[in-house]
């Protein structure tokens, strides 16, 4: 037997997308190796609900934990019942979302298990024995083939690496408890806000525009937000200059410090193309850059580039857009 | 307060790296180092901490070869006052076995904080400070992007996508440190040559098992790129039919 774990991340009362990423990741091990996806569902009384969608994607069990005390992440107790789970489980691999929380989470559970820990993994052989795993280093510059030789082999998976694919079936569900109190938990998340919901995240987006100095001011950001929306399916991002500035906040931040999107269109306005920013978009299917310096480092990674005023060429290209959309 | 920072030396990355012989490390010739990017946050963090009642001292540690030293006298030149060299022949990949040796070092320190950065820019893991705060039994938060101290206790931010959350803390305490929270403040000539007296101590290292490795390592293709379509609004439309027929995004 061979099973494969897998933590199903939630916010708010919600499965993330990256709960089915990490589900369908578990599947394709336990495909490999002859076991079954067992997938930890943990949040405030009534996220029971979403057990059934993660069959969908291919867990056969689901273990629910409810409690008050995990309607906000709660570090400390969520990492005490993945560990109490994964002990007893004789698992052969873990999956997490290389997601904020779950970066957070699966080093406190390697820890307490005296694990080690494949972080941010964009690729990864389901058969090889041991595991092995893709993971970029280097700010993405190098490509790391790692082994795990420890079992279960706990991995972090890069938000939009596995693509959540459904293989439905009814997953049996398991109620259990708490590894740990959360309501004694010292790290306690008091508040969380959340964004404009409706506005998709920048590791979601399958377009993103985003801008830089050469907009001048915070106001010109409608120019980027107007045509991310005439995209439809667009996130804004930003560099560090815009971010510094505060005409963006820092989580809008697409660089070395900042986020590593891949999108399959990123749009650079006004962006120079420093080392620092391209290091979290050079992975981008197809770069367009609009600059006023034809000799702006963006230009040599940019599939098109235009040169010229962002102030004359933005509103003409998201008018082309939305009429390019309509006439679909 | 009495802080720790861990501290790691790394590649400055604006550069093309190569695979060495052998096909499972990084050709190291012609590459030069710093302290990694997260870490010098750290230490600005732990600076203007330590700045509000100048009370207890803040020590740098980093584990590596002789050369961590180096970084080390960075930090002691932006300010901090002394430093631990946790000797090893070379810095392994897996963060596990580095938490390890660094919860040794750090266990019995009397830190009311301990500061890492929210991960290595060279292993890209940003596993080793939750790590260690778990081997050492101590409450972690981990990309804090905002920090408050004061009274025992802490409020940090973190960025989630799409949103943030505040989380509140008891010293001691465990932090890993974002880039939001400040600059980091450049070494002055004063600071470079009292960094110079302050003490270093070296002790070797206990690491942990290494159980996870890099077995190999390749570079990603080449973008092909560079390719200037037009200028001004004129060039709108070609852009808009190559999106369409050739790139096929819209
Ligand atoms: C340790 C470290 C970490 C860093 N991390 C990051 C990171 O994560 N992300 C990041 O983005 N940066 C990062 N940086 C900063 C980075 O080095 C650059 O300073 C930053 O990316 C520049 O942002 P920018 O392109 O918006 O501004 P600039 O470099 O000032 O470029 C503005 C561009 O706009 C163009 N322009 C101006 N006016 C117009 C106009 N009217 N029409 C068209 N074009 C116009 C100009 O030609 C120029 O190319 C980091 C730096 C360091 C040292
Ligand atoms: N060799 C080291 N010496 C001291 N601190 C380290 C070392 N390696 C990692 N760290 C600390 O742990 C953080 C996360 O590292 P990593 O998990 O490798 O991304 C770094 O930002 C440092 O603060």
């Amino acid at each position: 037997m061979a099973n494969v774990f897998a933590f199903a991340e939630a916010r708010s009362g919600e499965l993330r997308k990256a709960a089915f990423e990490a589900v369908t990741a578990a599947r394709a091990v336990a495909d490999a190796k002859g076991g079954e996806v067992h997938a930890l569902l943990i949040g405030a009384p009534g996220i029971a609900v979403s057990a059934e969608q993660l069959g969908r994607y291919g867990a056969d069990l689901v273990i629910v934990v409810e409690h008050a005390g995990f309607a906000h992440y709660n570090p400390e107790a969520a990492a005490a019942t993945v560990a109490e789970r994964l002990r007893g489980g004789a698992y052969v691999a873990a999956f997490f979302s290389a997601s904020a929380h779950g970066r957070d989470l699966a080093p406190r559970v390697a820890a307490k298990l005296g694990l080690p820990l494949a972080a941010d993994v964009v690729e990864f052989d389901a058969a090889a024995e041991p595991m092995t795993a893709k993971h970029p280093i280097n700010t993405g510059k190098v490509i790391a083939t790692l082994t795990l030789s420890a079992t279960p082999a706990l991995i972090t998976l890069r938000p939009g690496a596995v693509p959540p694919v459904e293989t439905p079936r009814a997953a049996r569900v398991e109620v259990a408890q708490p590894g740990a109190d959360p309501a004694a938990s010292r790290v306690v998340v008091r508040e969380m806000t959340q964004g404009d919901s409706a506005k998709l995240d920048l590791a979601d987006a399958p377009v993103i525009v985003s801008g830089g100095r050469g907009l001048k001011a915070a106001e010109n950001f409608k120019l980027v937000e107007e045509l991310a929306e005439a995209f439809g399916n667009a996130a804004v991002g930003a560099t560090r200059a815009v971010t510094d500035d505060g005409w963006r906040p820092h989580s809008d931040q697409i660089g070395q410090t900042g986020r590593l999107v891949s999108p399959d269109l990123y749009v650079a306005i006004g962006i120079s193309g420093a080392i620092q920013h391209l290091a979290g978009m050079r992975t981008s299917r197809t770069i367009v850059a609009i600059n006023r310096d034809k000799d702006a480092p963006i230009f040599k990674i940019a599939d098109y580039g235009i040169v010229g005023d962002v102030f004359e060429i933005v509103p003409a290209l998201t008018k082309a857009v939305r009429e390019a959309r309509k006439s679909r | 307060m009495k802080i720790a920072v861990c501290i790691k030396r790394a590649p400055i990355m604006d550069v093309r790296f190569k695979v060495a012989a052998g096909g499972a490390a990084v050709d190291e010739s012609g590459l030069k180092y710093d302290i990694a990017d997260f870490d010098s946050y750290a230490v600005e963090a732990a600076l203007k901490l330590w700045e509000k009642d100048k009370q207890g001292e803040i020590v740098a540690i980093s584990l590596g070869p002789d050369t961590a030293q180096e970084t080390i006298r960075k930090a002691l030149s932006m300010g901090v006052h002394r430093g631990i060299h946790l000797k090893v022949d070379a810095v392994p990949f897996d963060g596990f076995a580095i938490a390890q040796a660094l919860a040794e070092a750090l266990r019995g320190g009397g830190y009311d904080l301990i500061l890492f950065g929210k991960l290595a820019i060279d292993s890209s893991n940003g596993v080793v400070g939750a790590m260690t705060a778990e081997l050492l039994g101590l409450p972690c938060v981990t990309a804090c992007s905002r920090l408050d101290v004061a009274g025992g206790k802490g409020t940090a931010r973190r960025e989630l996508e799409g949103g943030s959350e505040t989380v509140e803390f008891p010293l001691p305490a465990v932090l890993t440190i974002d880039e939001g929270i400040a600059r980091p403040r450049l070494p002055t000539l004063p600071g470079i040559m009292a960094a110079k007296k302050k003490p270093l101590e070296v002790r070797p290292a206990q690491l942990g098992e290494q159980r996870l490795r890099i077995t190999a390592m390749e570079l990603p293709p080449e973008r092909a790129g560079g390719r200037i379509i037009g200028e001004g609004a004129a060039a709108v439309p070609e852009l808009v039919r190559l999106l369409q027929t050739e790139a096929k995004v819209l």
